[in-house]
């Protein structure tokens, strides 16, 4: 699904390689030290950082040089995921039509995608009348709208409380499931892992390791992630 | 390969930064076809350039002189009225000129309130003609702007400074020579050298209290040699000497120009426990009342004699009021359709950069640009039938510089905040603006249109080269009606143009910030 062959970001004394791959459908959770690259790997995928050597592929299509909008990828931020401005109906609705043209079956399939998330009622708020968490899930709605196949979250729900936390990460679990997307989301949790990832990709010394079995590697994890983990 | 990661482009407004230039440029090229170096520099030059320098620097002087006390008083006192004033300090910004010059006469005028006083007291009378008028006019445009700069300086010196001194228990001398001191010097020389340019190339004050050889200034001399004369090739001329003079200035002035507070934060206090003595207190309170009765006698006195002239206004008044909104209007629309692309492609560059375009503008002064334009245009079509739309473009490019610096700001903060989100939603080009960034400007939008609309509103320049005897600003009028002594008239069409002016701003600033909330 998602292939990163000799990928080599350079972000002044930083650089960062990466030879990996990812199957279609799987969760993969991205954990490692802070300031280790796991926000820059995913830019690089989601087309905001430059790579300078190798090539980036997401369904045997080569993204490398494909401007953000224009990949098989959506993307939640660790914030700013949703225009104050506009209305929930909006927000979502860009996911769809970026000119918010919307026909009929459009605002059909927007509604849909709301009271999926859980937000009927709501579609004429702005998000500032909406609690963190529902915030959260308009942003998962328009994901849903988006539809693509590959959903980078970059952890856009690290400013919610633990349970609510968890509540997200369940709906994401269940939205991915739904639509056949795989998931790329970068955690500082170890319980995250457990919780929803089939895989762990390992970022630490400038290096980005191949995805591996989430329960056997936290089972027994190699000395770097075992300094990491505590 | 680094990429541009906008969600918009520079293109157009690589196009409209090309008209400005162009704009300026083709007023260089018909000046250039007519004037003749030949003409050397007589006395008459000589004694206009003197007479410029000489009022621009005693106005930047005594403004930044009194501004400093008054912004003292206003930094460090708590008291009711207080916000008013300093909001009655951004008001000569708005404020139509000609509006300004009567409410002077009617304070320092021939019959004005203070010379009644003097003569009651026995003493002589001031005249307001002259050097004095222009350089009084001056100040009180640019003692509030002095004053607002000066106010933001104060307001950038961290509280916990003042808390320090408190600590130490520093006597005034010392709290002014460590705290206060350091800062003037940073924002005195820059706040001196704008007021400086800006008084460089006022026209509608030096049309209206200076005048005769002795008291004309370098773009009063072009306008009299276009309109008493019409001799080209002088204004052409004197355009030139014009350009050297302000550009000169303005060059020098762009690298020590303090960034101009065009609004908001200037509300908060900075708890002070220095300059408690009643001498202090006093002295505080002389200035804020000198201060506040210097810029509100004079609005006073047109709001009084024009409600009572508003009944003698003949019809032309209210025909060139109208005429006078849709140049508002036009000129707004020119603003936005240059300002907004321009901003734009600010915005996707290196900060600090292009925007020297804008400034271009303010350097190159009305009457030379009216001047080179009216040459080109000459030949070609009638320029008297074209002088609504040059002036609405003219004045529109003299608000472009603020606009640009209320706007490029905003768009900043709308990118770096929803820019990410913005690409992506692959929401690019026209669909960004219409769905992120014009939503997220819009306070700002409506503020630089306001500002906008009503400078043009009361701007009295380029339209006094093209004047069409019939259809004319209301600016120009109220001018032809104080010429011919219809004081009361002049009275009535002078409130009708401070409520206009006031108005147009007022609503834009206002509907924007609202719409921006709805």
């Amino acid at each position: 699904m998602l292939k990163l062959e000799g990928v080599r970001i350079q972000q002044g004394s930083f650089s960062l390689t990466a030879d990996l791959a990812v199957e279609k459908g799987r969760k993969v959770a991205v954990i490692g030290p802070s300031g280790a690259g796991k926000s820059t790997l995913l830019g690089a995928v989601g087309g905001f950082v430059d790579v300078v050597a190798g090539r980036v592929a997401c369904g045997g299509q080569d993204i490398t040089d494909a401007r953000p909008g224009a990949r098989p990828v959506a993307m939640l931020f660790q914030d700013n995921n949703l225009f104050p401005h506009l209305s929930i109906r909006q927000n979502v609705g860009l996911g769809l039509r970026s000119n918010l043209r919307l026909s009929a079956r459009d605002a059909q399939q927007v509604q849909a995608a709301i009271a999926r998330v859980g937000l009927d009622g709501m579609e004429e708020r702005r998000p500032a009348a909406l609690s963190g968490g529902q915030q959260s899930r308009a942003a998962l709605a328009r994901v849903l709208v988006q539809d693509k196949p590959l959903l980078l979250l970059d952890e856009p729900f690290a400013a919610l409380g633990p349970a609510l936390r968890a509540e997200m990460l369940a709906l994401v679990g269940d939205l991915v499931a739904e639509t056949g997307a795989t998931l790329l989301m970068v955690t500082h949790a170890p319980e995250d892992v457990a919780r929803i990832a089939d895989d762990v990709i390992f970022v630490d010394a400038g290096r980005a390791d191949a995805p591996v079995l989430a329960a056997a590697l936290m089972a027994n994890p190699p000395p770097a992630l075992r300094a990491y983990l505590g | 390969m680094a990429r541009q990661l906008k969600p918009i482009s520079g293109a157009l407004g690589a196009v409209a930064g090309s008209f400005v230039v162009a704009a300026v440029l083709l007023a260089f090229v018909g000046i250039g076809l007519r004037a003749k170096v030949t003409s050397g520099l007589g006395p008459a030059e000589w004694q206009a350039i003197r007479f410029t320098v000489v009022q621009a620097a005693l106005s930047a002087l005594i403004s930044v002189v009194f501004a400093v006390p008054l912004a003292r008083a206003l930094a460090r006192r708590q008291m009711p009225f207080r916000q008013g004033l300093v909001t009655l300090l951004g008001a000569p910004f708005i404020l139509p000129v000609i509006v300004a010059v009567l409410g002077l006469l009617a304070v320092f005028g021939r019959n004005g309130w203070v010379n009644t006083g003097l003569e009651a007291l026995g003493l002589p009378a001031v005249s307001i003609y002259g050097l004095h008028g222009v350089v009084l006019a001056h100040v009180f445009f640019n003692l509030p702007l002095a004053s607002r700069l000066l106010l933001q300086g104060w307001q950038s010196i961290p509280a916990e400074r003042f808390r320090l001194a408190a600590q130490l228990d520093l006597p005034p001398r010392m709290v002014f020579r460590s705290l206060e001191a350091p800062m003037l010097w940073r924002i005195l020389p820059g706040a001196a050298m704008l007021i400086f340019v800006i008084c460089l190339t006022s026209f509608a004050v030096a049309l209206t209290l200076g005048g005769g050889p002795r008291a004309t200034t370098i773009e009063l001399a072009i306008y009299q040699a276009f309109r008493f004369d019409f001799d080209l090739a002088k204004a052409a001329w004197l355009s030139v000497i014009q350009l050297v003079l302000v550009g000169t200035a303005a060059l020098i002035a762009l690298w020590i120009i303090p960034q101009i507070p065009l609004s908001g934060g200037m509300d908060r206090m900075v708890k002070r426990w220095d300059a408690r003595g009643g001498l202090q207190r006093l002295g505080d309170g002389v200035m804020i009342v000198a201060g506040a009765s210097f810029l509100l006698l004079p609005l006073l006195s047109v709001t009084l004699s024009g409600l009572s002239g508003i009944t003698q206004v003949p019809a032309s008044v209210w025909q060139s009021a109208l005429v006078s909104l849709w140049v508002a209007a036009l000129s707004v629309c020119v603003l936005l359709l240059l300002a907004l692309p321009l901003s734009g492609w600010i915005t996707t560059r290196p900060r600090g950069s292009a925007e020297a375009i804008g400034l271009l503008g303010l350097s190159a002064s009305p009457l030379m640009i009216g001047t080179g334009w009216f040459i080109l245009i000459n030949p070609v079509a009638d320029p008297v039938s074209l002088s609504l739309p040059v002036t609405a473009v003219v004045n529109a490019m003299m608000a472009l510089p603020f606009a640009l610096r209320i706007l490029v700001p905003a768009l900043r903060d709308a990118l770096d905040s929803h820019g990410r989100l913005c690409l992506t939603l692959g929401l690019q080009g026209w669909n960004a603006w219409r769905w992120v960034l014009l939503p997220r400007a819009l306070p700002q939008i409506g503020f630089a249109v306001g500002l906008t609309g009503a400078l043009s509103i009361g701007d009295l320049g380029v339209i006094a080269l093209f004047a069409d005897p019939d259809r004319t600003t209301l600016p120009l009028q109220m001018y032809r009606l104080m010429g011919a002594y219809q004081t009361e008239a002049a009275a009535g069409a002078a409130l009708i143009l401070l409520a206009m002016a006031l108005a147009i701003f007022w609503v834009c600033d206002k509907g924007g910030r609202w719409y921006a909330q709805a």
